[in-house]
């Protein structure tokens, strides 16, 4: 099983628990972790489904670089971390 | 008791007068960026547009003026095609910004429209449980011709719902033009003829899709009677935007962002100049506010309780409002001031210097 995490930063928008979900594509392991709560999905997410531009996703301590397609493995025993790039002011 | 709602930089403020002077009552969604206000007076509702700066556009809605707010769906585009001719189109598929909210007809409860950067105009007849893009609009050939003014990306800022016939909407686009339909929105006419783009090339200038009208306001009792702060000067319609009327650019400037028009006085509107679109700032550092009384053929302007010394706000073109009473006003800038008038803006009176900047307002 894989650990999906998402931060407070998200978290204070729409709860949502760490959750365990099957290993696979990334994209399959953050829709099935947004399951448990669908309305952070367009925190997470733009209108094409693409991570957000100031939001960061890393498998393990490694930043995704890729937002559209997601097709990177994950792993059992992985965690995938869902936080905030650091913008505005 | 009257209220005014400020969506501004850092939060949704309320201002309320109780007979005892204007004072904020409620600061809702403190920090968080509120791009556009609407309050429904169909059913008091009021919704509010978010443009967080990380996780994108929000919408919130309120049923019992700000006591509680729900979350509801934001506009959003579908997939963008894989092939096909929109394949190409470099206009980003995603809303960045919900620049502006109208309410349907008396007759369309829970009707909404929202206009976006880019430049999707959206429906949602479901007082915002669900939207859905509007595509007649936005398949139409000129979109792609749209251009962005301030921003990336063309966005519309101005909608307006015919009081005779709510199936009749009116919206202005920056840079797009202004477009109407009259059957809902199923299909969509430019109707620009008359304005003038000297940013344009030669031989371009009067070319109506690429127009960058900054705000668009409509009179309530003569809804004929259309005002246009354009990029270029100041536009008047007196058949429905069927022709625009350029007038001649009052003291000190004829370039601004704000329009507020008479919503019974059809020959009456008012502007806030800057001094330039290169220089937007306030005519020698002198915030004024200029007003007509005769359709756009004189103005008068007028400065009392504003800043006249190294002042330099920047009133956005929803920054300046008047209320159902046609001499109650309210404007607020980009620095953060908020004003009042209660004499059809011949005197204003300062309510705050120390504001977030200010985005949108609204009487309620």
């Amino acid at each position: 099983m894989v650990t999906v995490e998402f931060a407070p930063a998200l978290r204070r928008h729409v709860d949502c628990a760490p959750q365990l979900v099957a290993s696979g594509a990334l994209r399959e392991v953050l829709e099935a972790a947004l399951c448990a709560a669908p309305a952070l999905a367009t925190y997470v997410f733009d209108d094409q489904r693409a991570v957000r531009r100031h939001v960061a996703v890393f498998v393990n301590r490694q930043l995704v670089p890729d937002r559209a397609t997601l097709s990177q493995p994950v792993a059992d025993g992985d965690r995938v971390f869902v936080v905030q790039a650091l913008s505005g002011g | 008791m009257q209220t005014l709602l400020v969506a501004t930089r850092k939060g949704l403020f309320v201002w309320q007068d109780a007979g005892t002077g204007w004072a904020i009552t409620a600061h809702h969604f403190p920090g968080e960026p509120v791009t556009a206000v609407l309050a429904d007076a169909r059913d008091g509702g009021w919704t509010a547009a978010l443009r967080l700066g990380h996780f994108g556009v929000k919408l919130h809605r309120s049923t019992d003026r700000g006591a509680h707010w729900q979350e509801i769906a934001a506009p959003a585009f579908p997939p963008k095609p894989a092939d096909g001719p929109d394949a190409d189109d470099p206009t980003p598929w995603s809303v960045d910004l919900v620049w502006s909210l109208a309410a349907g007809g008396p007759d369309e409860p829970g009707t909404l429209w929202a206009g976006c950067l880019p430049a999707g105009l959206f429906k949602s007849g479901d007082a915002g449980a669900s939207w859905s893009l509007n595509t007649a609009l936005w398949n139409q050939p000129g979109r792609r011709a749209w251009f962005g003014g301030g921003y990336d990306h063309a966005g519309i800022h101005s909608i307006v719902v015919d009081p005779r016939d709510a199936r009749h909407l009116t919206l202005a686009v920056s840079c797009g033009g202004v477009w109407q339909t009259h059957d809902g929105g199923a299909t969509w006419t430019l109707t620009a003829d008359g304005m003038t783009a000297d940013y344009l090339p030669e031989g371009s200038t009067d070319d109506g899709n690429t127009q960058d009208p900054h705000a668009l306001v409509q009179c309530a009792a003569h809804p004929d009677v259309l005002w246009v702060q354009h990029h270029c000067g100041i536009y008047r319609s007196t058949d429905g935007g069927l022709r625009w009327n350029a007038i001649a650019a009052p003291a000190p400037s004829g370039f601004g962002f704000a329009v507020a028009c008479d919503p019974h006085d059809p020959q009456r509107a008012w502007f806030v100049p800057a001094q330039a679109d290169v220089c937007r700032i306030p005519v020698d550092g002198r915030l004024v506010v200029n007003r007509t009384d005769d359709g756009g053929a004189s103005f008068r302007t007028f400065s009392s309780g504003l800043p006249q010394t190294h002042a330099y706000h920047l009133v956005y073109r929803h920054g300046l409002v008047v209320s159902g009473d046609g001499r109650t006003l309210a404007m607020a800038s980009t620095t953060g001031g908020l004003w009042l008038s209660t004499d059809a803006g011949e005197h204003w009176q300062l309510l705050s210097n120390d504001l977030p900047p200010v985005a949108a307002l609204r009487f309620t």
